[in-house]
């Protein structure tokens, strides 16, 4: 088995008993990036030189007998939209495709004070808008178990990379399933954690009240190990941070004990619009929860229909101001037709740097933020959320957990529904009531259909429940065998 | 027709805390471009606010001391628009929920107790500063960007250029006594806005409101408002109709021009800020913010003019300045407050004046004070002695015995030790004593004599007393 084939916890104690170095690592992790790339395209940067120079920083530390943590040495993608100090963050946009930012994310400071290996920047949807990775101005990603398919998205390239065995781990974001949906499309592990769990600091932010980073990986073990070093309170840098009962711990503590575990089905999530073949897949998955000595029960979740309108109508709103910085005035692109006009600055930079999905979110959230619509759409759908809340939070009194499918369908044909925003849209509907309910869910892969496509299926957690949820993933995980699942390329 | 003016300010003050409102880049001014800058003040990407808790700290205290309702738990909004000194391209600011709402300002105007509502005060980030250079264009500085603002709105309570320039003095008085901000108008630390309408004396309906912008002094204000009432008054008489629109006043040119109409108002599409959570003043915290405000100006200089005797202008000089204020009433608790009063508007008033410092930049005490004082009266020193001994009282630690004891100012009052001086001097002065024979009036040139001979030390009533003694044995 070569090294890039195993899990991250494999090649931990690989490299802790030095049965090989952080630099045999990286160079064969890079060999793989060199025999794929040019099918995946997981990648908008790869930083095979400065990641080299880490590794074998971290092997002369390991030389002269330093303690190091678990993570020390293995190799992690970033998406493009975590800043990262002198490294280009385009966020997949050509507004910012020259950015280097002056400072690091503090989930970046966290995995350089692990000694992590940081071998790129992955390629997403622009400014995280999208389930397919086509909207990205640097080129579209391709699902490595079916190259004409899409890797799903936003977080395509970090899913992408992790499943072709370009690299063991990648931290992607989440505002209504963009690391889940691309998991599930790519046969891979993902976690959006609790909002506040993992500080947004150098996030090049979407929709604020919902982004939320988070780590991917080819198993329950791994994606663990890649939460427990990016959780952490940021009281200096992110206000909306919070402290976690679980900090640092949750892959010291797995269990797959599951005896007893209340696993709720909500019946509005397995209604029409699922596929059947991803619908039958979870509900074998729940048979397996049976057999493994969880009672399984279904319930309902009514409000969760207006997730959808109530997503789109925030996250829309939010990201019109956050991407308003995008001006050409101070980093980025900047037209070099405007003359001495500074509205005609502004305006061109803006329509020439964007692309059309972006610019179309930006009016969306323009519209609804503004002067006499602003009580209809924005306060309304705020008033829904708080309602959707209450109901995931009653739910959770009667169960541990929640199992539904991750999207209606398994990864579809690239350019096949580019051309209908309302459809690309309609299929984030099992992702985003997550976000919206400020809930953690794990993500991973529970069959495969008649194409072979990866079929994930999604487990629901109570705030903070990252415990409950691995604990559950590792259980199914074991009586399933599917685990560290690499395409074929 | 008469007309009456209706006004309303909008007045921005920077708080004087050691960091910006959102990070921890320093507030102080005048350093080189874009040094006091960092991702967070600069709208990097990805940066985000932490709220400074001292902004919310100054902030309630302003409220507190105007007589406002707190609101102990409020939040943050963004203002969105587009212009290049606001590098995120909205506004941390507060909309629907200030911190502070409801307060009013009483004030003096010749004479006579005014008072303005003041509808709410709020906290905000000031933006960056553009300067224009001939060589490099335009360029953004973004050391001011993030530095902390209140902004207090006033009901349209006010109805000349003379009530709104007390009313500013009453506001910036009070900021200064909570110490919040240094209130230094030529670095901005003050800016207002002006809105101003007119209607027929005796009408209770307004009129059109126009806004007003870019005054930077208070004496700027005061000519703006005249300028703007006289302006919409000869619009009216002439048979016109008052635009809604914004104006931009020219201190130099003293005239205003449009800067924007109705029709292009801004929607500034305000929506909380999902970057930083509810603020909560908890009960404990209010009460720590009011144990620190103290006995306000208004009060002083009502106690002054009732309980203390003096003059409107007296009054007014004293309670205007906090340190002043204070030093008199520590030292009125022993002994005769004109007295005190008397040395701080004179001399003490003089000396800060003339050497550029503030009161608590010096050793100047109010036990220091009280000792002058006493001293002065028991006759220990004489008044002028006393004028010597005071720059050692603000540059020293030294007692105002020790002072006058190192200079050597004891007075002599003991008539024995005098009277040789006064035989003496007599009998050296033959033809003042001539001419006092004669006549005439010889008194101020031996006394003269005497307090020369005496190096400025013997009392000048006893040696009164003592020369027409003498003389009346010739």
């Amino acid at each position: 088995m070569a090294l890039f084939e195993k899990t991250a916890a494999e090649l931990s104690k690989m490299l802790a008993d030095k049965e090989i170095s952080a630099v045999e690592l990286a160079q064969d992790v890079f060999a793989r990036t060199k025999a794929v790339e040019d099918k995946v395209q997981g990648y908008v940067t790869v930083a095979e030189e400065s990641a080299l120079a880490q590794a074998a920083e971290v092997d002369k530390k390991r030389a002269a007998g330093e303690t190091l943590s678990a993570l020390a040495g293995i190799p992690v993608a970033v998406k493009d939209n975590i800043c990262t100090k002198g490294t280009l963050t385009t966020c997949a946009s050509k507004m910012l495709y020259n950015f280097k930012p002056p400072y690091n994310a503090t989930v970046v400071e966290k995995l350089a004070a692990h000694d992590v290996v940081m071998t790129g920047k992955a390629n997403m949807d622009e400014f995280a808008m999208g389930s397919s990775c086509e909207n990205s101005a640097a080129h579209p990603t391709h699902n490595p178990h079916g190259l004409n398919r899409v890797p799903g998205g936003s977080s395509g390239g970090s899913a992408a990379v992790v499943a072709a065995g370009e690299v063991p781990l990648a931290l992607g974001s989440d505002t209504g399933g963009s690391i889940r949906q691309p998991a599930s499309f790519c046969g891979v592990v993902g976690l959006k954690p609790t909002y506040g769990a993992v500080s947004r600091y150098g996030l090049i932010a979407f929709a604020s009240s919902l982004d939320q980073i988070g780590p991917f990986g080819r198993s329950v073990e791994d994606v663990a190990m890649l939460l427990d070093a990016i959780t952490g309170h940021d009281p200096m840098h992110d206000s909306t941070s919070v402290k976690t009962p679980f900090e640092g711990s949750t892959r010291a503590n797995l269990n797959a004990d599951i005896k007893g575990m209340k696993i709720g089905l909500p019946k509005e999530y397995f209604g029409a619009g699922i596929s059947d073949a991803v619908r039958e897949s979870v509900l074998a998955a729940a048979e397996t929860y049976k057999s493994l000595g969880a009672e399984v029960f279904e319930i309902s979740l009514p409000l969760v229909e207006y997730a959808l309108p109530v997503y789109y109508i925030l996250s829309s709103a939010e990201a019109s101001s956050n991407l308003a910085r995008f001006d050409g005035v101070k980093y980025g692109y900047r037209t070099p037709n405007a003359g001495d006009d500074l509205i005609a600055l502004y305006t061109k930079s803006r329509s020439e740097g964007f692309g059309a999905e972006v610019q179309r979110r930006i009016m969306l959230g323009t519209y609804v933020l503004s002067s006499g619509y602003y009580d209809a759409y924005y306060k309304k759908a705020r008033a829904a959320q708080r309602k959707i809340r209450e109901e995931f939070a009653n739910a959770f009194e009667k169960c541990d957990v929640i199992l539904t499918p991750v999207a209606p369908t398994t990864a579809y044909e690239i350019g096949s529904k580019t051309t209908n925003p309302l459809e690309m849209y309609a299929g984030d509907i099992c992702t985003v009531s997550v976000n919206i309910a400020g809930l953690p869910g794990l993500v991973q892969p529970c069959g495969f259909d008649a194409d072979k496509m990866p079929i994930g299926m999604q487990l629901i957690g109570p705030r903070f429940g990252e415990q409950k949820l691995l604990d559950a993933g590792l259980a199914f995980e074991q009586a399933s065998g599917l685990k560290n699942i690499i395409a074929a390329l | 027709m008469k007309y009456q003016a209706v006004i309303g300010l909008e007045v921005h003050a920077e708080l004087s805390t050691k960091s910006k409102i959102y990070c921890s880049c320093s507030t102080s001014f005048g350093a080189p471009i874009n040094t006091h800058t960092c991702p967070v003040c600069t709208g990097m990407p990805g940066a985000l606010p932490v709220l400074n808790k001292q902004v919310v700290h100054y902030a309630a205290k302003m409220g507190l001391a105007t007589g406002c309702t707190v609101n102990q738990l409020c939040k943050a909004d963004r203002k969105n628009y587009f212009y290049p000194d606001l590098p995120k391209a909205y506004q941390i600011s507060q909309f629907d929920v200030p911190i502070c709402e409801n307060g009013e300002v009483f004030f003096y105007v010749d004479g006579e107790k005014k008072s303005c509502r003041l509808e709410r005060i709020h906290f905000e980030e000031d933006a960056g500063k553009l300067l224009h250079d001939e060589i490099d264009g335009t360029v953004v500085d973004f050391n001011r960007c993030g530095v902390p603002l209140i902004e207090m709105v006033t009901k349209p309570d006010l109805h000349s250029s003379a009530e709104a320039k007390e009313f500013l003095e009453m506001i910036k008085t009070t900021l200064s006594y909570l110490d919040i901000c240094d209130c230094k108008m030529e670095e901005g630390s003050i800016r207002c806005d002006v809105n101003v309408s007119i209607r027929p004396e005796g009408s209770e309906e307004f009129g059109t409101r126009v806004e007003m912008k870019n005054i930077n002094t208070f004496s700027g204000a005061v000519r703006a408002i005249d300028y703007e009432i006289a302006r919409q008054i000869e619009v009216v008489e002439n048979g016109g109709e008052i635009q809604q629109e914004t104006r931009r006043w020219d201190d130099v040119k003293l005239k205003n021009t449009v800067m924007r109409t109705k029709e292009d108002a801004q929607d500034y599409r305000y929506f909380p800020d999902p970057d930083l959570i509810a603020v909560e003043i908890s009960d404990e915290w209010m009460d720590q913010i009011k144990s620190e405000i103290p006995e306000l100006p208004i009060s002083r200089y009502e106690r002054y003019l009732n309980e203390y005797g003096m003059t409107a202008m007296e009054a007014r000089l004293l309670s205007d300045n906090f340190a002043k204020a204070e030093l008199l009433d520590a030292a009125a608790k022993q002994v005769k407050p004109k007295a005190a009063a008397n040395w701080i508007l004179s001399d003490i008033s003089k000396y800060l004046n003339d050497k550029g410092v503030e009161l608590p930049d010096t050793k100047m005490t109010a036990d220091k004070l009280v000792d002058l004082v006493k001293l002065i009266e028991a006759g220990t020193i004489s008044g002028a002695a006393g004028k010597k001994v005071l720059p050692s009282m603000f540059e020293t630690d030294e007692t105002v015995e020790a002072i006058v004891e190192r200079m050597g100012l004891k007075q002599v009052s003991d008539e024995g030790a005098i009277l040789a001086i006064v035989q003496d001097v007599i009998a050296k002065n033959e033809k003042a004593v001539a001419d006092f024979k004669a006549g005439k009036n010889v008194t101020g040139f031996l006394v003269g004599q005497c307090m020369k001979a005496s190096k400025g030390q013997g009392n000048p009533q006893v040696i009164n007393k003592l020369i027409a003694q003498e003389l009346a044995k010739l």
